[in-house]
């Protein structure tokens, strides 16, 4: 009950999802620009679903990805999630049958794409995926390395977004917990606003009122 | 195609001796039977380790997203197999026909073949179901695997979960025992991800040399080795074949030259093969 009312407690004060949305946008803009690729796109696991679903897309043609779903096995995407392993693949469009329905169904088909899986603690939360680099830049262990810090960075932002997604479900409730979290966001407001007092007005407000 | 219950496990096929050794000790009058067959020169060379080998009599398990049989760089795959979960009864479909859904165990079996050609292959598919519940699956694929008694499993996959870290330690160290090397993947990030960090197991990372003999002990574990792992042309889906960088390229280039090697030298235990792995290293022996 003490870890539900701090959930409560928190879910009223944490930062919103559009936030922690710019941080994602944030990162695959700065992968693409770092790698010289032509888009970036972080994948989110939906585990009720198990679907990958395009969180973030760095370019203007990849944005109208953001909310498309495919099952979590599929292409390369799904091996780097399931494997956990990073993977650099050139060519790809050689390959007849590389993707092809989810490559098709995005309108992007790309030459060559790096994917590496996001890991938090023991959880694989998504894939960070930067699509067509120069072609004529040959791929090194310090480039494989680096994206692996921005793999850790994603990984952090996307943990982050999950959980304000869960504490705004926990707001929208409607049992006695979402009363405390509602509260907490009122205060909170309040707070940002330069009203620190009114916890403590709204306690002698609730005392008289019970006494 | 049919489904099956798992079936019961098969006596491995190593070089097993025909006399039971002693196991927990060893007594006085004992000790003249544990000689080993094998004669050690002074000096481990790459020739005498895998000089002249092919691989040939060396049965190798992919254990990946299944292998495109019949694809130019990789030829005949002796055995397909997809092992699923289905409310708790382990399933294991023999044949798989479903070849590969990802392009990924035809790239790590074309590279075996480039270094073992004669090599048997075998295909335990243990992707495709789905993320959820690809821990399960991975660990019976697995299971299965070592049951099949395997001279050599390329496992370029790994788990993060620490639930399944006990039962894989069992797993890896139980193929240890019977003669099967596992050789995994490695991460190139600092995460925490199993098997590969077991000390029974071979684990690779990657160099960016093009030479795929070119391979390094690293004395700073827990990664062992290093092979080509960097602009590596794989065969992938469709005949096709792709540039492709990351440690799952490395780690069937050791599988391949521990096939060379366990071809020649079938006698050799794990503990054995990765001493010749080690004496035969680029940076160790020189690559003589």
């Amino acid at each position: 009950m003490t870890d539900d009312l701090h959930a409560s407690v928190a879910a009223g004060v944490l930062g919103t999802e559009a936030s922690y949305q710019e941080l994602l946008n944030s990162i695959v803009e700065v992968a693409r620009a770092i790698f010289k690729a032509k888009a970036s796109s972080i994948l989110l696991l939906d585990e009720a679903t198990d679907e990958l679903v395009f969180e973030a897309a760095a370019d203007e043609e990849s944005e109208k990805l953001v909310g498309m779903r495919f099952p979590s096995s599929t292409g390369i995407a799904g091996f780097v999630l399931v494997s956990r392993q990073p993977l650099v693949i050139e060519d790809v469009v050689a390959d007849p049958r590389f993707s092809r329905e989810t490559a098709e169904s995005t309108g992007f088909v790309p030459k060559g794409l790096m994917a590496v899986p996001l890991l938090h603690e023991e959880r694989a939360l998504g894939v960070l995926e930067v699509l067509d680099r120069p072609a004529d830049a040959r791929f090194t262990l310090a480039e494989m390395e680096l994206l692996g810090l921005f793999a850790n960075q994603a990984a952090i932002a996307l943990d982050l977004l999950q959980r304000a997604r869960r504490a705004q479900a926990a707001l929208a409730g409607t049992g006695d917990l979402a009363v405390v979290a509602r509260l907490a966001a009122a205060l909170e407001r309040r707070r940002e606003e330069d009203e620190p007092d009114t916890a403590f007005r709204l306690l002698d407000e609730l005392e008289r009122l019970l006494r | 195609m049919s489904a099956e219950q798992q079936p019961l496990p098969e006596e491995p096929t190593g070089a097993a001796p025909e006399e039971p050794l002693p196991a927990w000790s060893l007594p006085a009058d004992a000790v003249d039977r544990i000689s080993l067959p094998e004669i050690w020169p002074g000096e481990i060379t790459r020739d005498w380790a895998w000089g002249g080998a092919t691989g040939a009599g060396v049965r190798v398990c992919v254990l990946d997203s299944g292998v495109e049989t019949g694809h130019p760089l990789v030829g005949d795959v002796q055995k397909s197999v997809a092992i699923s979960i289905d409310a708790d009864e382990v399933l294991v479909e023999d044949p798989d026909t479903a070849g590969d859904l990802c392009g990924h165990g035809t790239a790590c079996a074309g590279v075996i073949r480039s270094i073992a050609p004669e090599c048997d292959l075998v295909s335990v598919r243990v992707l495709g179901a789905g993320y959820t519940g690809s821990g399960p699956v991975l660990l019976e694929g697995l299971r299965w695997a070592i049951e099949q008694g395997f001279d050599v499993i390329n496992m370029s996959l790994s788990t993060t979960k620490a639930k399944f870290t006990g039962l894989l330690h069992e797993l890896a160290d139980n193929a240890y025992f019977k003669r099967t090397m596992l050789v995994a993947s490695a991460h190139n990030m600092p995460v925490e991800s199993y098997p590969w960090r077991f000390s029974s197991v071979i684990s690779v990372g990657s160099h960016e040399q093009p030479d795929p003999l070119a391979y390094y002990y690293n004395p700073a574990p827990p990664v062992e080795f290093f092979a080509r792992g960097v602009d590596v042309e794989v065969a992938w889906m469709g005949g096709g074949r792709l540039m492709c960088t990351g440690n799952s390229f490395a780690t069937p280039h050791i599988a391949g030259i521990a096939g060379l090697v366990l071809s020649k030298h079938p006698e050799l235990t794990p503990f054995q093969l990765k001493s010749v792995l080690y004496l035969c290293a680029s940076n160790v022996g020189g690559g003589k």
